[in-house]
């Protein structure tokens, strides 16, 4: 069965919210229907978004990383944001995994973002319907694109390849591979939505150099090197010795 | 949570509609055990009681569709009741309407075939109309109590004491006005009622109090390095990802200070629990309509604060996204 889904390498992202951006201009141009804002050029602008990047710093000055973290709906195996649903808008497709809201069944109780741990779902505040990410669904089975572009717009988008699509259920794909060799873990392991979206962790490129390694202690030029000089107040070898 | 003014009413008045039935029927059963005189006039106190009883339901359903962004939808909202405890409830309360529609008019018109014999017990349709429509009350208890004790990671929520009580408060409410209604339409059960009222209410104070105690002392699963999966104790954050707040800052948190939910706590400890149980002391001593009806109503007042803080004191896991709302 396949589960498609993201994998978010935070080594790489540099919070520059490109997928952010690209994510609303697909998605709110889309047959789906926009998605609303308000105040959006004026001083406190809100709306509805599929993905938002968010920023953390991590330990005390000045020993501090900034992870740039950026957050959509991770598209759960065990999603309990579906059985919930009073109408079935929210669902899970079978043959991909993808979790979508039907627009048209959904009542806008907003039930379902309750039952969400991650705050993946966003209610559309004139639309009155919920709305989260799709993974661009509209856009990865069209065939009228080219191969390389049927990808949701933020993976695209991503100017540093932060971000990989791909099937986690298949253990060969370019997906599974980064989780499986790169650490991936997931959000909140502890309720057991088993988040198909994975994150890789910062990671640092270190090598280990021992002392001895830089400097040879059994170094054979030290043999021949120039000899210490005594100190001015040292007796020279002529002092100590008389012949 | 962001405890919504709709929900707040509907989950009362369903509340107290349920407990003006039960206690009707209560009454009801134990004159037909002639535990308690038959009420002089049962075809107008239980005929009347059960409309009583509906305006609140109505007023409860009615208050719901204010929730709902499509409310021209909500007969989709039946559709997931294999999964769903919003569905199931949007079922049943329905349907306890209509059974309690059908008590009302068998009481009120008095068309009342004998079915049954059992020994002594005259088991006639009103009887089993009633019984029918206690189970579809307790059933609406559970599933209006189950939509919040359901998901596992609101842990304040999480617990077999929601439903415990959500059930003992919405009776106690519904005993306390039935308390007032016997005292103007069959004075000889407001003995009855009164004394019951008063159980189900400190009853339903050690519970809550129970909750309140397990609340106080929960420890939170997720934490802020769970949610991003960074192995650091010191994790700030810097940007949300919103600059004038998301529905994310908006829905999931009450907005107010830490003062102002204590107070409220303060609040609804006392005037659901002592205040009503004095004022129908009261009340029975003189089976004064106008000291018991105000006691109903200082009790439903206090059960508006109580559903207010069970929303706020709610903490979602979500809100660990959102360290500054």
């Amino acid at each position: 069965m396949t589960q498609l889904a993201l994998v978010i390498d935070l080594n790489v992202c540099v919070g520059c919210h490109a997928c952010v951006t690209s994510c609303k201009e697909w998605n709110t141009s889309g047959t789906a229907g926009s998605m609303s804002d308000d105040n959006p050029y004026g001083q406190d602008p809100t709306g509805t978004f599929f993905n938002r990047v968010q920023t953390f710093e991590v330990g005390t000055y000045p020993n501090t990383e900034t992870v740039h973290f950026p957050k959509s709906c991770l598209h759960c195996e065990d999603p309990p944001c579906v059985p919930v649903c009073p109408t079935g808008a929210s669902y899970k497709r079978a043959e991909d995994g993808i979790v979508l809201v039907d627009y048209d069944k959904c009542i806008g109780c907003k039930y379902c973002s309750w039952a969400c741990p991650y705050g993946a779902r966003e209610i559309d505040e004139h639309l009155k319907v919920m709305k989260k990410c799709t993974l661009c669904v509209d856009r990865i089975y069209d065939t009228a694109l080219p191969e390389t572009e049927r990808k949701p717009a933020c993976v695209l988008a991503c100017p540093t390849s932060a971000r990989l699509f791909g099937d986690v259920h298949d253990p060969e794909s370019q997906v599974s591979v980064a989780i499986r060799e790169n650490g991936g873990y997931q959000l909140l392991p502890e309720w057991g939505t088993n988040p198909a979206n994975h994150y890789l962790p910062r990671r640092k490129t270190r090598i280990t150099i021992h002392e001895d390694e830089l400097e040879r202690v059994d170094n054979p030029l030290k043999k021949e090197r120039r000899q210490p000089r005594p100190g001015f107040d040292e007796p020279t070898l002529d002092d100590v010795t008389s012949w | 949570m962001h405890p919504a003014f709709s929900v707040i009413f509907l989950t009362t008045l369903i509340g107290v509609g349920q407990g003006l039935f039960l206690a009707l029927f209560t009454g009801h059963l134990y004159s037909v055990i002639k535990v308690v005189p038959m009420s002089a006039d049962p075809q107008t106190f239980y005929g009347l009681g059960s409309l009583v009883a509906l305006v609140f339901l109505g007023g409860g359903l009615f208050a719901s569709f204010f929730h709902l962004g499509h409310p021209e939808r909500a007969w989709r909202s039946a559709a997931r009741w294999r999964t769903s405890w919003l569905s199931r409830e949007v079922i049943v309360l329905p349907g306890f309407m209509g059974m309690l529609t059908l008590y009302g008019l068998v009481q009120y018109t008095a068309w009342n075939p004998v079915l049954t014999n059992l020994g002594p017990i005259i088991v006639d349709l009103s009887m089993v109309v009633g019984v029918l429509a206690t189970i579809m009350a307790f059933a609406l208890f559970l599933c209006t109590a189950m939509i919040y004790a359901c998901i596992k990671f609101l842990q304040e929520w999480a617990s077999p004491l929601t439903v415990v009580n959500y059930t003992l408060l919405g009776t106690a409410s519904g005993f306390t006005l039935a308390t007032a209604f016997a005292a103007m339409y069959a004075p000889e059960l407001v003995r009855f009622y009164g004394i019951w009222a008063i159980i189900i209410t400190i009853t339903a104070l050690f519970t809550r109090i129970a909750s309140l105690i397990r609340n106080s002392r929960i420890k939170h699963k997720s934490t802020l390095q769970s949610a991003i999966g960074v192995r650091h104790p010191k994790v700030v954050q810097k940007a949300q990802g919103s600059m004038g707040g998301s529905f994310n800052t908006r829905e999931f948190f009450h907005g107010k200070s830490a003062d102002f939910l204590k107070s409220i706590k303060w609040i609804f400890l006392v005037l659901v629990f002592p205040v009503p149980v004095l004022m129908i002391m009261m009340g029975l001593s003189s089976a004064a309509f106008a000291t018991l009806l105000v006691a109903f109503a200082i009790q439903y007042v206090g059960l508006l604060a109580e559903r207010w803080f069970f929303f706020a004191q709610a903490n979602h896991p979500q809100n660990l996204y959102y360290q500054t709302i």
